[in-house]
Protein backbone atom coordinates (compact mmCIF):
# COMPACT_ATOMS: atom_id res chain seq x y z
CA UNK A 1 0.00 0.00 0.00
CA UNK A 2 1.50 3.53 -0.84
CA UNK A 3 0.94 6.97 0.53
CA UNK A 4 -1.04 8.10 -2.34
CA UNK A 5 -3.65 5.69 -2.41
CA UNK A 6 -5.94 6.22 1.30
CA UNK A 7 -8.36 3.81 1.38
CA UNK A 8 -11.99 4.71 0.32
CA UNK A 9 -13.68 4.74 3.05
CA UNK A 10 -11.95 6.57 5.66
CA UNK A 11 -11.95 10.25 5.41
CA UNK A 12 -9.04 12.18 4.76
CA UNK A 13 -7.85 15.37 7.25
CA UNK A 14 -9.52 18.30 4.47
CA UNK A 15 -12.71 15.87 5.03
CA UNK A 16 -12.35 15.65 8.61
CA UNK A 17 -11.69 19.86 9.23
CA UNK A 18 -14.44 20.29 7.27
CA UNK A 19 -16.49 19.75 10.03
CA UNK A 20 -17.91 23.79 11.59
CA UNK A 21 -19.28 22.02 14.85
CA UNK A 22 -18.86 18.42 16.11
CA UNK A 23 -20.87 17.16 18.87
CA UNK A 24 -20.17 14.12 20.34
CA UNK A 25 -22.03 12.65 23.22
CA UNK A 26 -23.24 15.19 24.39
CA UNK A 27 -24.88 14.84 28.17
CA UNK A 28 -27.05 17.61 29.50
CA UNK A 29 -29.15 17.63 32.51
CA UNK A 30 -30.50 19.95 35.18
CA UNK A 31 -30.89 17.91 38.31
CA UNK A 32 -32.10 14.74 38.01
CA UNK A 33 -33.64 15.83 34.47
CA UNK A 34 -31.52 14.16 31.73
CA UNK A 35 -32.18 16.26 28.70
CA UNK A 36 -29.61 15.07 26.19
CA UNK A 37 -28.18 11.75 25.68
CA UNK A 38 -25.36 10.63 24.40
CA UNK A 39 -26.36 13.44 21.33
CA UNK A 40 -24.07 13.58 18.18
CA UNK A 41 -24.17 15.88 15.63
CA UNK A 42 -21.98 17.35 13.12
CA UNK A 43 -22.49 20.82 10.41
CA UNK A 44 -20.21 21.06 7.56
CA UNK A 45 -19.02 24.51 6.51
CA UNK A 46 -20.96 26.27 4.41
CA UNK A 47 -24.24 24.49 4.94
CA UNK A 48 -27.70 25.78 6.59
CA UNK A 49 -28.86 23.77 9.32
CA UNK A 50 -31.78 23.48 11.32
CA UNK A 51 -32.78 21.88 14.47
CA UNK A 52 -36.29 21.27 15.05
CA UNK A 53 -38.23 19.17 18.18
CA UNK A 54 -40.91 19.90 20.32
CA UNK A 55 -41.00 22.36 22.95
CA UNK A 56 -38.64 21.16 26.17
CA UNK A 57 -36.30 18.58 23.83
CA UNK A 58 -33.47 21.17 24.52
CA UNK A 59 -32.66 22.63 21.47
CA UNK A 60 -31.93 25.94 23.12
CA UNK A 61 -29.97 23.60 25.85
CA UNK A 62 -28.13 22.05 22.55
CA UNK A 63 -27.36 25.96 21.26
CA UNK A 64 -26.06 27.10 24.44
CA UNK A 65 -23.71 23.69 24.93
CA UNK A 66 -22.04 24.57 21.57
CA UNK A 67 -21.89 28.97 21.71
CA UNK A 68 -20.58 27.97 25.47
CA UNK A 69 -22.85 29.13 27.99
CA UNK A 70 -23.88 25.90 29.37
CA UNK A 71 -20.98 23.67 30.54
CA UNK A 72 -22.25 20.18 29.39
CA UNK A 73 -22.25 17.27 31.90
CA UNK A 74 -20.74 14.92 29.48
CA UNK A 75 -19.79 14.39 25.99
CA UNK A 76 -17.62 17.41 23.79
CA UNK A 77 -18.54 20.25 21.91
CA UNK A 78 -16.16 21.48 19.54
CA UNK A 79 -16.18 24.38 17.08
CA UNK A 80 -13.70 25.06 14.19
CA UNK A 81 -11.76 21.86 16.65
CA UNK A 82 -11.76 23.82 19.37
CA UNK A 83 -13.24 22.49 22.61
CA UNK A 84 -16.17 25.09 23.72
CA UNK A 85 -16.15 24.47 27.57
CA UNK A 86 -12.37 24.28 27.92
CA UNK A 87 -10.86 27.99 29.26
CA UNK A 88 -10.29 30.10 26.15
CA UNK A 89 -8.34 33.24 26.33
CA UNK A 90 -7.30 34.41 23.26
CA UNK A 91 -11.21 35.00 22.49
CA UNK A 92 -10.72 33.10 19.08
CA UNK A 93 -14.04 31.66 18.82
CA UNK A 94 -15.61 34.62 19.69
CA UNK A 95 -14.66 36.88 16.62
CA UNK A 96 -15.37 33.91 14.28
CA UNK A 97 -19.16 33.45 15.15
CA UNK A 98 -21.90 35.48 15.19
CA UNK A 99 -25.01 34.55 17.27
CA UNK A 100 -28.42 36.03 16.97
CA UNK A 101 -30.77 35.55 20.26
CA UNK A 102 -34.44 34.83 19.71
CA UNK A 103 -35.48 38.34 20.97
CA UNK A 104 -32.45 40.16 19.30
CA UNK A 105 -30.85 40.82 23.04
CA UNK A 106 -29.54 44.01 21.53
CA UNK A 107 -28.15 46.12 24.00
CA UNK A 108 -30.21 49.08 25.45
CA UNK A 109 -28.73 51.38 26.36
CA UNK A 110 -26.43 51.46 23.43
CA UNK A 111 -28.04 53.08 19.76
CA UNK A 112 -27.78 50.47 16.94
CA UNK A 113 -24.68 51.85 15.36
CA UNK A 114 -23.29 51.21 19.03
CA UNK A 115 -24.50 47.63 19.52
CA UNK A 116 -22.82 46.53 15.77
CA UNK A 117 -19.94 48.55 17.12
CA UNK A 118 -19.54 46.63 20.03
CA UNK A 119 -18.32 43.46 18.62
CA UNK A 120 -15.72 45.45 16.97
CA UNK A 121 -14.68 47.38 19.93
CA UNK A 122 -14.12 44.41 21.95
CA UNK A 123 -11.62 42.20 18.85
CA UNK A 124 -10.26 45.11 16.42
CA UNK A 125 -8.44 47.84 16.87
CA UNK A 126 -9.89 50.00 14.66
CA UNK A 127 -10.51 53.78 14.40
CA UNK A 128 -13.73 55.32 15.17
CA UNK A 129 -14.11 56.17 12.20
CA UNK A 130 -13.85 53.03 10.34
CA UNK A 131 -16.51 51.38 12.91
CA UNK A 132 -19.38 53.61 12.27
CA UNK A 133 -18.51 53.25 8.36
CA UNK A 134 -18.19 49.16 9.09
CA UNK A 135 -21.18 49.86 11.24
CA UNK A 136 -23.21 51.64 8.15
CA UNK A 137 -22.72 48.93 6.18
CA UNK A 138 -24.03 46.12 8.21
CA UNK A 139 -26.97 48.32 8.83
CA UNK A 140 -27.60 48.06 4.89
CA UNK A 141 -26.32 44.89 4.50
CA UNK A 142 -29.63 43.74 6.88
CA UNK A 143 -32.02 45.81 4.76
CA UNK A 144 -32.50 48.77 7.30
CA UNK A 145 -32.76 52.33 6.46
CA UNK A 146 -29.57 54.27 7.40
CA UNK A 147 -31.41 56.55 9.97
CA UNK A 148 -32.24 53.44 12.02
CA UNK A 149 -28.32 53.67 13.19
CA UNK A 150 -28.90 56.55 15.93
CA UNK A 151 -32.04 54.60 17.21
CA UNK A 152 -32.21 52.86 20.20
CA UNK A 153 -33.54 49.09 20.41
CA UNK A 154 -36.31 50.61 22.11
CA UNK A 155 -37.71 52.47 19.39
CA UNK A 156 -37.76 49.59 16.79
CA UNK A 157 -40.28 46.99 15.47
CA UNK A 158 -39.80 43.56 16.29
CA UNK A 159 -38.71 43.02 12.85
CA UNK A 160 -36.15 46.01 12.79
CA UNK A 161 -34.73 45.05 15.82
CA UNK A 162 -34.09 41.32 14.58
CA UNK A 163 -32.22 42.82 11.74
CA UNK A 164 -30.25 44.71 13.93
CA UNK A 165 -29.54 41.63 15.79
CA UNK A 166 -28.38 39.86 12.88
CA UNK A 167 -25.93 43.12 11.70
CA UNK A 168 -24.66 42.93 15.37
CA UNK A 169 -24.03 38.99 14.58
CA UNK A 170 -22.15 39.51 11.57
CA UNK A 171 -20.34 42.63 12.56
CA UNK A 172 -17.05 40.89 12.31
CA UNK A 173 -18.02 38.94 9.71
CA UNK A 174 -17.94 35.33 10.88
CA UNK A 175 -17.79 32.33 8.92
CA UNK A 176 -20.62 30.67 11.54
CA UNK A 177 -23.91 32.11 12.18
CA UNK A 178 -26.05 31.31 15.23
CA UNK A 179 -30.17 31.64 14.95
CA UNK A 180 -32.19 31.19 17.69
CA UNK A 181 -35.95 31.17 15.82
CA UNK A 182 -35.05 33.84 13.76
CA UNK A 183 -38.54 33.98 12.38
CA UNK A 184 -40.09 33.52 15.40
CA UNK A 185 -42.53 36.96 16.52
CA UNK A 186 -43.16 37.90 12.45
CA UNK A 187 -45.86 38.34 10.86
CA UNK A 188 -45.57 35.84 7.64
CA UNK A 189 -44.69 38.48 5.01
CA UNK A 190 -41.93 39.46 7.63
CA UNK A 191 -40.67 35.89 8.06
CA UNK A 192 -40.54 35.55 4.55
CA UNK A 193 -38.50 38.13 3.98
CA UNK A 194 -35.69 37.40 6.86
CA UNK A 195 -35.89 34.12 5.33
CA UNK A 196 -34.78 35.15 2.41
CA UNK A 197 -32.05 37.69 3.73
CA UNK A 198 -30.06 34.84 5.54
CA UNK A 199 -30.36 32.58 2.37
CA UNK A 200 -28.66 35.63 0.34
CA UNK A 201 -26.44 36.37 2.84
CA UNK A 202 -25.51 32.73 3.72
CA UNK A 203 -25.00 32.15 0.28
CA UNK A 204 -22.97 35.25 -0.80
CA UNK A 205 -20.52 35.90 2.56
CA UNK A 206 -20.05 31.97 2.78
CA UNK A 207 -21.77 31.64 5.84
CA UNK A 208 -22.20 28.57 7.78
CA UNK A 209 -25.62 28.71 9.76
CA UNK A 210 -26.81 26.35 12.39
CA UNK A 211 -30.26 27.48 13.52
CA UNK A 212 -33.04 26.57 15.83
CA UNK A 213 -36.81 26.85 14.28
CA UNK A 214 -40.38 25.98 14.51
CA UNK A 215 -41.01 27.99 11.06
CA UNK A 216 -41.82 24.79 8.33
CA UNK A 217 -41.58 27.80 6.01
CA UNK A 218 -38.04 28.50 7.17
CA UNK A 219 -37.29 24.85 6.87
CA UNK A 220 -38.58 24.04 3.31
CA UNK A 221 -36.86 27.47 1.74
CA UNK A 222 -33.58 27.77 3.24
CA UNK A 223 -32.28 24.55 4.90
CA UNK A 224 -29.47 22.24 3.66
CA UNK A 225 -30.38 20.08 6.47
CA UNK A 226 -32.47 19.36 9.09
CA UNK A 227 -31.88 18.21 12.34
CA UNK A 228 -34.93 16.33 14.46
CA UNK A 229 -34.29 16.08 17.99
CA UNK A 230 -36.48 13.96 20.16
CA UNK A 231 -36.13 11.23 22.80
CA UNK A 232 -32.89 13.24 23.98
CA UNK A 233 -31.22 12.95 21.02
CA UNK A 234 -31.00 13.57 17.21
CA UNK A 235 -33.01 11.42 15.31
CA UNK A 236 -32.85 12.17 12.12
CA UNK A 237 -30.25 14.30 9.97
CA UNK A 238 -31.16 14.63 6.60
CA UNK A 239 -32.82 17.18 3.93
CA UNK A 240 -36.28 18.14 4.35
CA UNK A 241 -37.23 15.96 1.45
CA UNK A 242 -35.91 12.92 3.10
CA UNK A 243 -37.11 13.64 6.52
CA UNK A 244 -40.91 13.74 5.15
CA UNK A 245 -40.47 9.69 4.08
CA UNK A 246 -39.12 9.06 7.47
CA UNK A 247 -41.08 6.81 10.06
CA UNK A 248 -40.31 8.42 13.28
CA UNK A 249 -44.01 9.21 14.83
CA UNK A 250 -42.57 12.65 16.14
CA UNK A 251 -41.45 13.61 12.13
CA UNK A 252 -44.52 12.08 10.46
CA UNK A 253 -47.10 14.26 12.41
CA UNK A 254 -44.28 17.33 12.27
CA UNK A 255 -43.86 17.40 8.47
CA UNK A 256 -47.08 15.71 7.42
CA UNK A 257 -49.78 17.58 9.75
CA UNK A 258 -51.79 20.11 8.07
CA UNK A 259 -49.13 22.53 8.86
CA UNK A 260 -46.10 20.62 7.46
CA UNK A 261 -48.35 19.88 4.12
CA UNK A 262 -49.68 23.48 3.27
CA UNK A 263 -45.33 24.37 3.41
CA UNK A 264 -44.39 21.46 1.11
CA UNK A 265 -47.05 22.43 -1.08
CA UNK A 266 -45.93 26.25 -0.89
CA UNK A 267 -42.49 25.55 -1.62
CA UNK A 268 -43.35 22.95 -4.68
CA UNK A 269 -45.68 25.33 -6.67
CA UNK A 270 -42.76 28.51 -5.79
CA UNK A 271 -40.25 25.81 -7.37
CA UNK A 272 -42.30 25.19 -10.21
CA UNK A 273 -43.07 28.67 -11.28
CA UNK B 1 -51.60 -5.23 33.12
CA UNK B 2 -49.50 -6.16 36.42
CA UNK B 3 -46.45 -3.61 34.75
CA UNK B 4 -49.20 -0.89 34.13
CA UNK B 5 -50.76 -0.69 37.62
CA UNK B 6 -47.03 -0.36 39.06
CA UNK B 7 -46.44 2.37 37.05
CA UNK B 8 -49.52 4.28 37.98
CA UNK B 9 -48.39 3.53 41.91
CA UNK B 10 -45.20 5.37 40.96
CA UNK B 11 -45.95 9.08 41.67
CA UNK B 12 -45.04 9.47 45.18
CA UNK B 13 -47.93 11.26 47.24
CA UNK B 14 -47.10 14.99 48.36
CA UNK B 15 -45.79 15.26 51.17
CA UNK B 16 -48.27 16.58 53.64
CA UNK B 17 -48.26 18.72 56.93
CA UNK B 18 -45.68 18.47 59.41
CA UNK B 19 -43.81 16.30 56.37
CA UNK B 20 -43.90 19.88 54.83
CA UNK B 21 -42.67 21.74 57.01
CA UNK B 22 -39.57 19.28 57.49
CA UNK B 23 -39.04 19.49 53.47
CA UNK B 24 -39.16 23.55 53.49
CA UNK B 25 -37.15 23.53 56.42
CA UNK B 26 -34.83 21.05 54.45
CA UNK B 27 -34.90 22.94 51.15
CA UNK B 28 -34.20 26.39 52.53
CA UNK B 29 -31.14 25.26 54.46
CA UNK B 30 -29.71 23.40 51.38
CA UNK B 31 -30.40 26.67 49.64
CA UNK B 32 -28.84 28.62 52.16
CA UNK B 33 -25.66 26.46 51.84
CA UNK B 34 -25.50 26.97 48.17
CA UNK B 35 -25.92 30.62 48.36
CA UNK B 36 -22.49 30.56 50.35
CA UNK B 37 -20.89 28.85 48.12
CA UNK B 38 -21.96 30.98 44.93
CA UNK B 39 -21.44 34.34 46.78
CA UNK B 40 -17.74 32.55 47.31
CA UNK B 41 -17.72 32.03 43.34
CA UNK B 42 -18.62 35.75 42.51
CA UNK B 43 -16.00 37.07 45.27
CA UNK B 44 -13.27 34.48 43.43
CA UNK B 45 -14.42 35.40 40.03
CA UNK B 46 -14.19 39.33 40.99
CA UNK B 47 -10.83 39.00 42.25
CA UNK B 48 -9.51 37.60 39.30
CA UNK B 49 -10.75 40.33 36.87
CA UNK B 50 -9.54 42.88 40.10
CA UNK B 51 -6.17 41.05 39.82
CA UNK B 52 -6.30 41.51 35.65
CA UNK B 53 -7.35 45.16 35.80
CA UNK B 54 -4.17 45.86 38.32
CA UNK B 55 -1.87 44.35 35.80
CA UNK B 56 -3.06 45.93 32.55
CA UNK B 57 -5.19 48.94 33.72
CA UNK B 58 -6.01 49.65 30.43
CA UNK B 59 -8.59 46.61 30.08
CA UNK B 60 -10.88 48.67 32.80
CA UNK B 61 -14.41 50.28 31.37
CA UNK B 62 -13.46 53.85 32.68
CA UNK B 63 -16.17 55.34 30.46
CA UNK B 64 -18.81 52.72 32.29
CA UNK B 65 -16.92 53.77 35.48
CA UNK B 66 -17.39 57.33 35.44
CA UNK B 67 -20.56 57.64 33.81
CA UNK B 68 -21.87 55.08 36.79
CA UNK B 69 -19.58 57.49 39.29
CA UNK B 70 -21.91 60.23 38.13
CA UNK B 71 -25.13 58.64 38.40
CA UNK B 72 -24.43 56.49 41.60
CA UNK B 73 -22.11 59.40 43.36
CA UNK B 74 -22.92 62.52 41.77
CA UNK B 75 -26.46 62.23 41.73
CA UNK B 76 -26.82 61.13 45.32
CA UNK B 77 -24.91 64.59 46.71
CA UNK B 78 -28.51 66.38 47.35
CA UNK B 79 -30.23 63.61 49.18
CA UNK B 80 -27.02 62.46 51.10
CA UNK B 81 -26.78 66.35 52.11
CA UNK B 82 -30.18 66.75 53.37
CA UNK B 83 -30.59 63.85 55.02
CA UNK B 84 -27.32 63.97 57.15
CA UNK B 85 -28.15 67.23 57.76
CA UNK B 86 -31.16 66.62 59.43
CA UNK B 87 -30.26 63.84 61.18
CA UNK B 88 -27.12 66.15 62.79
CA UNK B 89 -30.03 68.67 63.93
CA UNK B 90 -31.98 66.37 65.40
CA UNK B 91 -28.90 64.59 67.44
CA UNK B 92 -28.00 68.14 68.02
CA UNK B 93 -31.45 69.00 69.27
CA UNK B 94 -31.88 66.07 71.46
CA UNK B 95 -28.52 66.72 73.24
CA UNK B 96 -28.87 70.21 73.80
CA UNK B 97 -31.96 69.60 75.28
CA UNK B 98 -30.91 66.99 77.96
CA UNK B 99 -27.38 68.50 78.70
CA UNK B 100 -29.64 71.50 79.24
CA UNK B 101 -30.50 69.86 82.72
CA UNK B 102 -27.53 69.37 83.81
CA UNK B 103 -26.11 72.87 82.71
CA UNK B 104 -24.21 70.77 80.24
CA UNK B 105 -25.27 71.94 77.28
CA UNK B 106 -21.91 73.19 75.59
CA UNK B 107 -21.28 69.41 75.86
CA UNK B 108 -24.13 69.07 72.79
CA UNK B 109 -21.32 70.30 70.69
CA UNK B 110 -18.80 67.25 71.22
CA UNK B 111 -22.31 64.95 71.15
CA UNK B 112 -22.51 66.27 67.50
CA UNK B 113 -19.55 65.72 66.32
CA UNK B 114 -18.89 62.33 67.58
CA UNK B 115 -21.93 61.03 66.49
CA UNK B 116 -21.71 62.83 63.21
CA UNK B 117 -17.92 62.28 62.50
CA UNK B 118 -17.81 58.32 63.60
CA UNK B 119 -21.33 57.27 63.03
CA UNK B 120 -24.26 58.73 60.98
CA UNK B 121 -21.67 60.32 58.11
CA UNK B 122 -21.33 57.01 56.86
CA UNK B 123 -23.88 54.74 58.06
CA UNK B 124 -26.59 57.42 56.21
CA UNK B 125 -24.80 57.33 53.37
CA UNK B 126 -24.36 53.68 53.03
CA UNK B 127 -27.93 53.27 54.07
CA UNK B 128 -29.02 55.62 51.01
CA UNK B 129 -26.85 54.56 48.65
CA UNK B 130 -28.63 50.57 49.48
CA UNK B 131 -31.42 52.24 48.63
CA UNK B 132 -30.55 54.02 45.91
CA UNK B 133 -27.64 52.28 43.80
CA UNK B 134 -28.29 48.57 45.51
CA UNK B 135 -31.48 47.78 43.68
CA UNK B 136 -30.71 50.17 40.49
CA UNK B 137 -27.90 48.21 40.05
CA UNK B 138 -29.60 45.01 40.74
CA UNK B 139 -32.00 46.33 38.39
CA UNK B 140 -29.86 46.96 35.65
CA UNK B 141 -28.03 44.11 35.57
CA UNK B 142 -30.87 41.59 35.95
CA UNK B 143 -32.98 43.36 33.01
CA UNK B 144 -29.96 42.87 31.16
CA UNK B 145 -30.14 39.08 31.82
CA UNK B 146 -33.33 38.86 31.69
CA UNK B 147 -33.38 40.23 28.01
CA UNK B 148 -30.28 37.86 26.83
CA UNK B 149 -28.02 40.64 26.89
CA UNK B 150 -25.65 39.19 29.25
CA UNK B 151 -25.88 36.03 27.07
CA UNK B 152 -24.67 38.26 24.00
CA UNK B 153 -21.55 39.49 25.70
CA UNK B 154 -20.31 36.16 26.44
CA UNK B 155 -20.55 34.99 23.35
CA UNK B 156 -19.25 38.24 22.31
CA UNK B 157 -16.20 36.96 24.49
CA UNK B 158 -16.91 39.93 27.13
CA UNK B 159 -16.56 39.16 30.87
CA UNK B 160 -19.83 40.51 32.09
CA UNK B 161 -18.21 40.73 35.41
CA UNK B 162 -15.25 43.21 34.03
CA UNK B 163 -17.76 44.64 31.78
CA UNK B 164 -20.18 45.18 34.13
CA UNK B 165 -19.53 44.18 37.97
CA UNK B 166 -16.45 46.09 38.16
CA UNK B 167 -17.05 48.98 36.93
CA UNK B 168 -19.73 49.82 39.90
CA UNK B 169 -17.64 48.40 42.44
CA UNK B 170 -14.48 50.83 41.07
CA UNK B 171 -17.70 53.45 40.97
CA UNK B 172 -18.86 53.01 44.58
CA UNK B 173 -15.49 52.73 45.71
CA UNK B 174 -14.36 55.92 44.51
CA UNK B 175 -18.16 57.85 45.02
CA UNK B 176 -18.85 56.50 48.56
CA UNK B 177 -15.73 57.86 50.72
CA UNK B 178 -16.36 61.32 48.61
CA UNK B 179 -20.08 61.25 49.66
CA UNK B 180 -19.57 60.49 53.23
CA UNK B 181 -17.06 63.68 53.74
CA UNK B 182 -20.24 65.58 51.91
CA UNK B 183 -22.50 63.91 54.41
CA UNK B 184 -19.95 64.96 57.24
CA UNK B 185 -19.99 68.46 56.28
CA UNK B 186 -23.98 68.48 56.33
CA UNK B 187 -23.93 67.01 59.55
CA UNK B 188 -22.22 69.41 61.18
CA UNK B 189 -23.72 72.21 59.92
CA UNK B 190 -26.83 71.25 60.45
CA UNK B 191 -25.72 70.31 64.16
CA UNK B 192 -24.39 73.88 64.00
CA UNK B 193 -27.67 75.48 62.90
CA UNK B 194 -29.52 74.09 66.28
CA UNK B 195 -26.70 74.88 68.47
CA UNK B 196 -26.65 78.63 67.04
CA UNK B 197 -30.49 78.58 67.26
CA UNK B 198 -31.33 77.11 70.77
CA UNK B 199 -27.80 77.51 72.64
CA UNK B 200 -26.81 80.47 71.00
CA UNK B 201 -23.32 78.92 69.96
CA UNK B 202 -21.94 80.62 67.06
CA UNK B 203 -19.74 78.72 64.11
CA UNK B 204 -16.63 79.57 65.34
CA UNK B 205 -16.97 78.37 68.87
CA UNK B 206 -18.61 75.36 67.46
CA UNK B 207 -15.82 74.44 65.13
CA UNK B 208 -13.10 75.50 67.49
CA UNK B 209 -14.71 72.99 70.09
CA UNK B 210 -14.77 70.25 67.43
CA UNK B 211 -10.84 70.55 67.03
CA UNK B 212 -10.22 70.63 69.96
CA UNK B 213 -12.40 67.94 71.70
CA UNK B 214 -13.60 65.94 69.03
CA UNK B 215 -10.56 65.65 66.83
CA UNK B 216 -10.00 64.19 63.30
CA UNK B 217 -9.55 60.62 65.18
CA UNK B 218 -13.55 60.05 64.70
CA UNK B 219 -13.58 61.13 61.11
CA UNK B 220 -11.06 58.75 60.28
CA UNK B 221 -13.09 55.81 61.88
CA UNK B 222 -15.89 57.18 60.06
CA UNK B 223 -13.92 57.06 56.71
CA UNK B 224 -12.02 53.91 57.43
CA UNK B 225 -15.99 52.29 56.96
CA UNK B 226 -16.21 53.83 53.44
CA UNK B 227 -14.49 51.13 51.12
CA UNK B 228 -16.19 48.26 53.16
CA UNK B 229 -19.54 49.70 52.85
CA UNK B 230 -18.72 50.49 48.63
CA UNK B 231 -17.90 46.26 48.25
CA UNK B 232 -20.81 45.33 50.46
CA UNK B 233 -23.10 47.65 48.85
CA UNK B 234 -21.73 46.95 45.14
CA UNK B 235 -21.57 43.45 45.69
CA UNK B 236 -24.74 42.84 47.23
CA UNK B 237 -26.76 44.68 44.21
CA UNK B 238 -24.80 43.07 41.49
CA UNK B 239 -24.87 39.75 42.74
CA UNK B 240 -28.51 39.16 43.02
CA UNK B 241 -29.15 41.30 39.83
CA UNK B 242 -26.39 38.14 38.66
CA UNK B 243 -29.31 36.15 39.88
CA UNK B 244 -31.91 37.43 38.14
CA UNK B 245 -33.73 33.77 36.45
CA UNK B 246 -35.82 34.68 33.19
CA UNK B 247 -39.21 35.63 34.59
CA UNK B 248 -39.95 39.35 36.00
CA UNK B 249 -41.22 37.94 39.50
CA UNK B 250 -37.79 36.99 39.90
CA UNK B 251 -36.11 40.39 38.78
CA UNK B 252 -38.66 42.22 41.59
CA UNK B 253 -37.73 39.40 44.00
CA UNK B 254 -34.11 39.77 43.89
CA UNK B 255 -34.26 43.88 43.71
CA UNK B 256 -35.82 43.17 46.86
CA UNK B 257 -33.56 41.08 48.31
CA UNK B 258 -30.29 43.34 47.21
CA UNK B 259 -31.76 46.66 48.83
CA UNK B 260 -32.74 44.36 52.32
CA UNK B 261 -29.38 42.17 52.74
CA UNK B 262 -27.22 45.64 51.67
CA UNK B 263 -28.91 47.60 54.69
CA UNK B 264 -28.69 44.15 56.74
CA UNK B 265 -24.80 43.87 55.66
CA UNK B 266 -24.19 48.10 56.59
CA UNK B 267 -25.49 47.79 59.77
CA UNK B 268 -23.89 44.51 60.94
CA UNK B 269 -20.87 45.88 59.66
CA UNK B 270 -20.84 49.33 61.66
CA UNK B 271 -21.70 47.44 64.70
CA UNK B 272 -18.20 45.33 64.51
CA UNK B 273 -16.28 48.17 63.71
CA UNK B 274 -17.77 49.38 66.55
CA UNK B 275 -16.77 46.79 68.66
CA UNK B 276 -13.10 46.55 66.84
CA UNK B 277 -12.35 50.14 67.54
CA UNK B 278 -13.77 50.01 70.78
CA UNK B 279 -11.07 46.90 71.72
CA UNK B 280 -8.69 48.74 70.09
CA UNK B 281 -9.55 52.00 72.03
CA UNK B 282 -9.45 54.58 68.87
Amino acid sequence: MTDLAPLPDTPNDAERDDFVIEVEGLRSQFGDHVVHEDLNLNVRRGEVVAVVGGSGSGKSVLLNSIIGLKVPEGGTVKVFGQDVSRGREDGGLERRWGVLFQHGALFSNLTVRENIEAPMREHTRLSVREMEELADLKIALVGLRPDAGALKPSELSGGMRKRAALARALALDPDLLFLDEPTAGLDPIGAGAFDELIRDLSDSLHLTVFMITHDLDSLYTITDRVAVIADKKVVAEAPVAELESSDHPWIQEYFLGPRGRAAAKATAQGSRA
Amino acid sequence: MAEAAAKREAPKREPRGWHEMTVRIGKGVVGTGYDAFDTLVFAGHLLIVLAKSVINPMRIRWASVFSLAERAGLDAIPIVAVTSFFIGAVVGLLGANMLREFGAQVFAVELIGVAVLREFNILITAILLAGRSASSFAAEIGSMKMNQEVDAMKVMGVDPFEALVFPRFMALLVTIPLLTFVATLAGLCGGLAVTWSVLDIGPSFFFQRILEYVGPTHFWVGLSKAPIMAIVIAGIGCRQGMEVGGDVESLGRRVTAAVVHAIFAIIMIDAAFALLYMELDI
